[in-house]
Parts: structure tokens; sequence; C-alpha cells
């Protein structure tokens, strides 16, 4: 059984997010253990980018202050080389294509595979371009995460035939950010993908309440949260690790498990 | 499913949120371009309304100063809003009016594509948001308030550098989060397929006429056709009906800004390198990590850090050349073209006026040029002024 499947095994999964090199990459190091030791059953990393088209506001900035700050794939690279010394659980990239493109496919997974990476998610690369990187991930053993959207009708079932690690399910149009409510019928679109694939799927974008996080641990089987996260550190800076490990640890314990 | 690429460029790299859209977009498309009623109603409004067909020039004057080939300007500056926009945008709104679309919205850098598309969704009757970088917003303040007469929503982008490709990002987020009655009018050649088809093809008008009219006149084809060169669009529309015919030279003009070898410029195919980027592959201005650089040129429609993928391909291929033009060679372009013509023509123009100069003298006589002269240059008389040193109130 690889980390993902375990991550999802006899359990509904808690998936963090953080970008790598918010305020910086030490203080990510510092964030990661918390978000592990609160009961985080897998956590996106995500590698900022200049031009991050998917994410609202939050996420945006904490991406530039992190490139401001000096962060890039070399020293995500040790970054997480050193945290799989002592985590276990699942680590997945997010990303946006072209700073793969521009390491170098075989390079880029390569790497990933060497450090421990078990996933990765590009949101701007649909289904149509997956062969942008498919062989590259395949032959490294980095699964691809492909995301699911509330517009995805008849493509629901394509893109579920072929998933692998777990879907993204994206809960609300536009981009990431905190929501008071979401309206999509989410349960239809889990049931859809039901049909073809046992691959677990995981509810994203909008996620802040541990009363979300229970309401959609009980028709998915993982939830996402990246915002409010982000919402924690640019309050709190490098004195974070205790409120995100509170925060992480009541979401957690929220779900329906 | 068409071909959705030039050579290995182009591709459809955006969210899933997005793409059931852009499969719609592309299947209406493919239907409404073949659609006689469509057809003939874009004719009209391109006739009676931007005033095409534009006029094809002979520049006497140039023609005789630069002792070369004979000048012609094709005067897209003349057309309603004073570029060649608005070919496009009558074609993308008068789309999305059939698509059963009650919303347009656009991205913009100096202006010219956000006035336009307010001008067509005043005329068709949609609900119109333009998205323009903060920075954008003061240096073009006469362009935020004509759009706001036209009825348009100006939203001023204060994400990332704050200027034309953050106005994109943020068209592209606010386009995913209401698709069902919004259709975005990508400004350029560029974006993910169909947009680098639909736009090339609503200018290549410009082409079109463009042969017909040097044939008329000339009784033969051009030695050359030259255009500026940002993201690609009123090149792609002066290239198109001549990319078969392989003895005429297609010749795009990039922003070199302060000059190639600086950090400030805006030239993709000079110094950029192959990259993904805003659904596209095509050439970017990156760093090694694949980090969108933030670029530079005095001309803010040319201040783009990518070019179209058709583009890319025209120059993998070797049917079309790219040149860098700097900031001072279009400036003294556009003061030329002034004094010698009596016609102030955009700034972004005036880059290919600039190279124009550099090869007409060795060009011989009974050859001709054609300048796609894409916009007029009202917009600029303040930033030129600036830029020579001459202080005057907007």
């Amino acid at each position: 059984m690889n980390r993902i499947e375990s991550a999802f095994k006899n359990k509904k999964a808690f998936i963090p997010f953080i970008t790598a090199g918010y305020p910086n990459i030490n203080k990510t190091e510092d964030f990661i253990y918390k978000m592990v030791s609160a009961g985080a059953d897998l956590i996106e990393i995500g590698i900022p980018f200049s031009d991050p088209v998917a994410e609202g506001p939050v996420i945006q900035e904490s991406s530039q202050k992190a490139l401001e700050a000096g962060t890039n794939l070399d020293n995500i690279f040790e970054l997480v080389k050193k945290v799989r010394k002592t985590v276990n659980i699942p680590l997945v990239f997010m990303t946006y294509v072209n700073p793969v493109f521009r390491y170098g496919y075989d390079n880029f997974f390569k790497q990933c595979s060497l450090i421990g990476i078990d996933g990765i998610i590009i949101p701007d690369l649909p289904f149509e371009e997956k062969n942008e990187i498919y062989e590259y991930a395949k032959k490294y053993d980095i699964k691809i995460v492909s995301l699911i959207a509330p517009t995805s009708q008849q493509r629901i079932e394509d893109i579920a035939k072929e998933a692998e690690g777990f879907l993204y399910v994206v809960s609300s149009m536009g981009v990431t950010g905190v929501r008071t409510e979401i309206k999509t019928d989410l349960k239809s679109i889990i049931e859809s993908v039901k049909k073809v694939t046992n691959v677990p799927t995981a509810i994203g974008f909008g996620i802040h309440s541990p009363e979300q996080a229970n309401k959609m641990s009980k028709i998915s089987d993982g939830v996402i949260v990246g915002s409010a996260i982000i919402k924690i550190i640019k309050q709190y800076g490098t004195d974070a690790d205790k409120y995100i490990y509170d925060y992480v640890k009541s979401m957690k314990d929220s779900m329906n498990n | 499913m068409g071909k959705t690429r030039f050579g290995i460029y182009g591709g459809q790299y955006i969210p899933e949120t997005l793409m059931n859209e852009i499969i719609n977009l592309e299947k209406q498309y493919e239907y409404y371009k073949n659609n006689p009623d469509f057809v003939n109603e874009l004719n009209t409004l391109l006739k009676n309304y931007a005033g095409r067909p534009s006029l094809l020039y002979y520049a006497e004057k140039m023609t005789k100063d630069l002792g070369g080939a004979k000048i012609y300007l094709k005067r897209e500056d003349l057309n309603h809003t004073g570029s060649h926009k608005i070919n496009n945008v009558l074609g993308q709104v008068l789309l999305a009016k059939k698509m059963g679309k009650t919303r347009v919205i656009a991205e913009t850098g100096a202006g010219q594509h956000g006035v336009a598309t307010a001008t067509a969704a005043a005329l068709l009757g949609m609900e119109c948001e333009i998205f323009m970088g903060e920075e954008d917003t003061k240096r073009q303040a006469l362009n935020v308030y004509r759009m706001k007469l036209l009825g348009a929503k100006v939203n001023a982008v204060t994400s990332g550098t704050k200027v034309l490709k953050d106005a994109v990002n943020e068209a592209m987020r606010n386009w995913s989060t209401r698709v069902a009655d919004t259709h975005y009018v990508l400004g350029s050649v560029m974006g993910p397929h169909p947009f680098p088809t639909i736009v090339r093809d609503f200018q290549s008008v410009i082409s079109k006429e463009a042969k017909q009219q040097i044939l008329e006149y000339e009784g033969k084809l051009p030695y050359a056709v030259v255009a500026c060169v940002g993201g690609g669009s009123n090149a792609m529309g002066m290239f198109y009906n001549f990319i078969e015919e392989k003895s005429v030279k297609l010749i795009g003009c990039e922003a070199a800004g302060k000059g190639i070898d600086t950090d400030k410029h805006a030239a993709s195919i000079a110094k950029g390198k192959v990259g993904i980027f805003h659904g596209m592959k095509s050439y970017f201005c990156q760093d090694k990590y694949g980090q969108i650089d933030e670029v530079y040129s005095i001309s803010a429609g040319l201040d783009y850090p990518g070019i179209g993928p058709e583009h890319a391909y025209l120059h993998d291929t070797g049917r079309a050349e790219y040149v860098p033009i700097t900031d001072e060679e279009a400036v003294s372009a556009f003061e030329y073209l002034a004094r010698t013509e009596g016609i102030i023509c955009a700034i972004e123009s005036a880059h290919a006026v600039a190279h124009v100069r550099k090869i007409a003298p060795k060009t011989d006589k009974n050859e001709s040029i054609i300048i796609c002269l894409s916009g007029r240059g009202d917009k600029d008389v303040a930033a030129i002024a600036r830029y020579r040193g001459e202080k005057i109130y907007e």
C-alpha cells in the first residue's frame, strides 16, 4: 500500500495546505511538524508561483511573499528531504505547470521520488493536457492528483476513470479562499465519481470551519484546507506554530471518523 | 475537439473549472464562423460601425526620404475606437451574444482593448467589466474614464505586479467564478485554445484587405509586411493571409525597452524561453525556476511577458522573423512619422515603423513594404512628452 492510500485507510483524511517559504523556509519546516502532530493525514506543500491563477488573494499573497523571501525549487527539495527523515504521512506538491516544465519533467519527478514526495496537484494541467507529465510521473511513481469542478459534468467520468492517489473535488466556482456557504451539489458529484473508481475523494476550496469539515467529511473521504491556514500564518507570522497546531487539531477532531 | 496547437505551441493549460466552457466556446465558434447570418451581421458591423475596409495608404514622403522600397501603411488607426482591437472585439462580443451570454469581461494594458470591449458591449447591450492593472489605471487615467463613459465597470487590479499580466490573471479568476452568463473577451492571439485561433481569424481581415489592396496598387505582392508584437494580434492579422505567399517576408517587432541586454524589455522571442502560462505553451520571459518576469516597455500594449503560440511556431519554422526595437528607436519613429506624413501613430505601431526605417533603404525601389499601423497615438502623446523631458499638463 502506498502512503496516499494509507492516509485514507479506514478514516477520513484531513489535508492541510501550506505555502512553502511563507514567511520563510525554516518556519515551513516547523509548521509541517506541528500539522503532523496535530493529526494531519496528508500535507499539500505549495511550490509558490509568480502568477497563481487558481488562487484567491490569501494564497496569492503568501506565494508572492515566499518568492520575495528567496524560496525556490532547490530549497523546497531540501526542505522536503529534511522533513521526510521523521515524517511518514504522504506529502504532495501543489504547484503550476511552468515551474515543473522549466525544471525539466524528468529531473523534477526524479527529485520528487528521491526526497519522498508522493503526488502532485497542478491546477493548470487539466485532463486534456495530462500527457505533458504522465510518462515522467509514472516512471518515478508520483501520483497525479486530478481535480473535478462543479462545472465538470460529463467530464467527471473521464477524469475519475484515470484517477490516482486521490481526487480533488473543487467545492465551488472561482478560486481558493474562505467561503461562508458551499452550495454545489457535491454529493451527486461524488456519487458519479464512485461509480467508476475506488480512488478516494477530498473536498477543497472554501472550507475553514470545523462545522464545514464535519459536513464535508460525511460525503467525502477527506477535506482540504488552505487559505484558512495561510491566514493564521499571515496573522501570527513566525509565532504561528501553536495556532496552526490548535486549528489543525480542531478540524481533524471535528471530522466524521 | 479540433486542433489545439501550432506545432508544439498552444494547448489548453487552464483550471478544470473553465474546461467545459472553453470546449463549449470552441463548438459554438466552429458553428457560428460558418453561419451566414453571423458572418453577415459581423461584416455589416465592421463596415458601418468600425469603418472597414481600412485604407492602405501610400506613404510617399516617407518612401522618398528613405530612398528604397515603396512604403504603405495599413491604417488600422482609423478604425472606430482608434485601433485594430475593434475587429476582434466586435466578433467576440457578437459571438458571446449568440451564445446567450449577458456579460463580457476583458483585460487591458494601455486601455485600447478595454475601450474597444466597452464600446462593443454598449452597442450590443451587454454588461461589461474590465480588469486593468492598478499601475496602468494611473498611467492611462483618460482611458479609464472613457470606459466608464461607455458604461463599463473598471476594476483596478492590485495583485502581483499590478500590470497587464496581472489583469489577465484577474480576468481568468473572475471568469472562473461565473462562466454561466459571462464570456471572457481575450484581447490578443494568446490564452488557451480556441482563443489564439478565434482572435487571429477576426483579425485576419487586416491582411485579407491589404492583400487585395496591394495587388490593386502594385500589381504584385509586397516584399515584406511588418507589425509590432506584444501578444501579437495585429501582427497575426497582418501576417495571416500572407503566410501562404512564401515570397513575402513576415516581420514582427518586439519591445526591447531599454535594450535586450538590460533587464528592462519585453522581448519574449529574443530573450524568452519556452514555457507554459496563461493557458498556452509558448515563449515567455521568465527566470530559471519558471517564475514569470516583470517586463518593461514604454508601450503599455507591448508590455507583456509572452507571445501568442502561432507566433512561436512561425518563429521556430523560420516563416516569420522577429526583431527587437528599443524605446528610443520607437519614440524616434513616432516623431518621424508625425513630421514626415502628418500621422501620429500609437507607440506600439511605432516599433514597426522604426524597423522599416532600417530596412526600406536597403530594399529595391520596385518592391513594397506594408506597415500595420495598428493604432493612433493620441493616448501616447503625454508619455512621449515626458520621455523627451517636456512638462505638459494632460
